[in-house]
């Protein structure tokens, strides 16, 4: 197709594409406008002066609940949910290489995993930590909660990772004398260093905006989308967008730190 | 050492080899130890919560605790009454407009981006363009629509400036039409993602040799790319549909309570101490979606996809 002119059919699927990026980002980027409402300001434009008035607010804590608690206790079991995804899916990837009883039933887990409602799974394991005894914490039943939906995910990308590795490489590097754990570590694991950073942010940012289930799970303490549910059945003023701008930053600073990596390791994998 | 995971239905056999199986024992042992962990996690808070969920649907309840029982009140309760039906069509309902939505436009996208951007870089730009958002608090994403979708929202005093309506239109918040267009926002790149997959792997000299042919553009498209679009538009169906099935967040916040989904109604019950009672709403959704998915998954192999 290169060279050719660019056709009406081209100049359509723009402007529907375009349409597209608008219809993602127009409602985000009025709540960030909004968030530095002035202090009179309301939910809606017009614009009621310019001020950090909402940012401020929302460093009170009493005004907005426990904003920084809750976002501590996010960030914490995002990393936590990214490092157990990231090496249980490698592990996972690496195992159905080889053919082994029960790989297909497995297979079919981890796929109804992705597809259980997650409020059944929220039910479930609330009522099973009440059954056992076990008081739900965020860091025990929500951090279960989450593997269950972040895994399906990162041991379907690895089996996509490795249905497209060739092991001429290992076998390469076998002839030429290394030992499994060496070829493991100097011949695949720096391909495919880049895709296990990509699980790892699919990790990170599905855990830290989990919603339903972390709502039977959480036990006493607030993760931070539950704070921002709370907020946005009892807060009626701009700090309500204030936090969402805040949180979204936070989201884009960590997507792009991951790319950077991403983009990093192509860089150093292609001057070797 | 088989790359592909395919087939592996047939996984006994070697395995069950006897004999002089020296490297077979120690690379199966390595198998299980490797997988060990995913089937732990799993079958601790995948399959033993939906099994809890299966034996307290027919547990016995009042306003204080659960009693074991075998009763069957929870089942009789829930398909008896018609609100649990309308519900369910309501959800239904949901469930074919968003899938419809979504398969149209992230078809186009995903079509858009693989034949009429012509360097992969720039692919992955605009691909990851429509990527981000989704990478962000669901939460937030549908409390967006309020500024523009409100009473004095952008849209309203647009239409009000220009003349077009005297009155704000009241319908755009807190409606099905706000449901379904926080939906769609939310679960389009869910369409897009595996539509562009399946889409970038058509082979060009398909379409080359179609164009020689002498087939015109919408016979391409219709003959040639729609069907092998078909494996990725399965997938992403499966995803939009489990999705929308499963939502209570987006029909809460949109509607402002006005409208009911199955999951929601699971909600209330659970903040009332329900549990048996959202236990039997549970199973019969999930058997409802797990049909669903089987349905869906006749039509395509998964695992050749990936």
């Amino acid at each position: 197709m290169n060279g050719e002119r660019r056709s009406g059919e081209f100049w359509v699927l723009a402007i529907f594409f375009a349409l597209f990026v608008l219809f993602l980002y127009g409602p985000l980027s009025a709540i960030l406008i909004l968030s530095f409402q002035g202090p009179n300001g309301g939910l809606t434009f017009p614009m009621n002066g310019v001020s950090l008035h909402w940012f401020r607010n929302l460093t009170q804590q009493q005004a907005v609940g426990d904003f920084g608690g809750s976002f501590r206790r996010s960030f914490t079991l995002g990393v936590m949910v990214m490092l157990v995804t990231v090496v249980v899916s490698l592990l996972a990837g690496l195992a159905f290489r080889r053919r082994f009883v029960g790989a297909t039933p497995l297979f079919y887990l981890a796929v109804a995993s992705l597809v259980v409602p997650s409020i059944i799974i929220s039910l479930g394991i609330g009522v099973m930590f009440q059954q056992i005894g076990i008081r739900p914490s965020w860091y025990g039943s929500a951090f279960g909660a989450h593997l269950t939906w972040t895994l399906p995910f990162g041991v379907l990308i690895m089996f996509a990772v490795f249905n497209r590795f060739s092991p001429a490489y290992e076998e390469a590097a076998r002839d030429l004398g290394a030992s499994p754990w060496q070829t493991f570590r100097h011949v695949v694991l720096p391909m495919i260093a880049p895709m296990l950073v990509g699980v790892g942010l699919f990790g990170f940012t599905l855990s830290y905006d989990e919603f339903a289930r972390t709502l039977m799970t959480a036990g006493t303490y607030n993760t931070l989308p539950l704070e921002i549910y709370g907020m946005t059945t009892n807060v009626t003023t701009p700090v309500l967008y204030a936090l969402g701008t805040v949180t979204t930053l936070f989201s884009f600073l960590v997507i792009s730190v991951m790319l950077g990596v991403i983009v990093w390791l192509g860089r150093r994998r292609a001057r070797v | 050492m088989t790359t592909t995971v395919d087939d592996s239905a047939a996984t006994g056999a070697p395995a069950a080899q006897r004999g002089r199986a020296r490297p077979f024992s120690l690379s199966a042992l390595a198998s299980y130890l490797q997988v060990a962990p995913l089937a732990l996690i799993l079958g601790f808070f995948l399959l033993a919560p939906v099994l809890m969920i299966v034996v307290v649907s027919f547990w016995d309840y009042d306003f204080a605790r659960l009693y074991p029982d075998f009763v069957l009140t929870n089942y009789a309760e829930t398909l008896g009454s018609w609100v649990t039906w309308r519900t369910y069509l309501n959800t239904l309902k949901y469930a074919v407009i968003v899938w419809a939505l979504t398969l149209f436009i992230g078809f186009w996208v995903a079509y858009f981006l693989t034949f009429h951007i012509r360097t992969s870089a720039m692919q992955m730009v605009l691909f990851l363009v429509c990527t981000v958002p989704f990478l962000t608090s669901n939460i937030i994403r549908m409390i967006s629509w309020i500024p523009v979708l409100g009473r004095n929202g952008l849209v309203n005093s647009t239409l009000i400036e220009m003349g077009l309506v005297s009155e704000p239109v009241e319908w755009l918040l807190y409606s099905d039409f706000a449901v379904v267009l926080a939906m769609v926002h939310l679960y389009t790149l869910f369409m897009v993602t595996p539509i562009f997959n399946t889409l970038m792997r058509i082979d060009r000299s398909l379409v080359e040799a179609a164009r020689d042919a002498g087939a015109t553009g919408w016979q391409i498209l219709w003959n040639v790319i729609l069907p092998l679009a078909k494996p990725g538009m399965a997938i992403g169906t499966i995803f939009v549909v489990t999705l929308v099935m499963a939502d209570f967040i987006t029909v809460l916040v949109m509607s402002g309570g006005q409208s009911a989904s199955v999951a929601l109604m699971m909600r209330n019950q659970m903040s009332l101490l329900q549990y048996p009672a959202a236990a039997a709403n549970a199973v019969v959704l999930l058997v409802l979606v797990l049909m669903m998915v089987a349905g869906i998954l006749r039509v395509v192999d998964i695992r050749k996809e990936l």
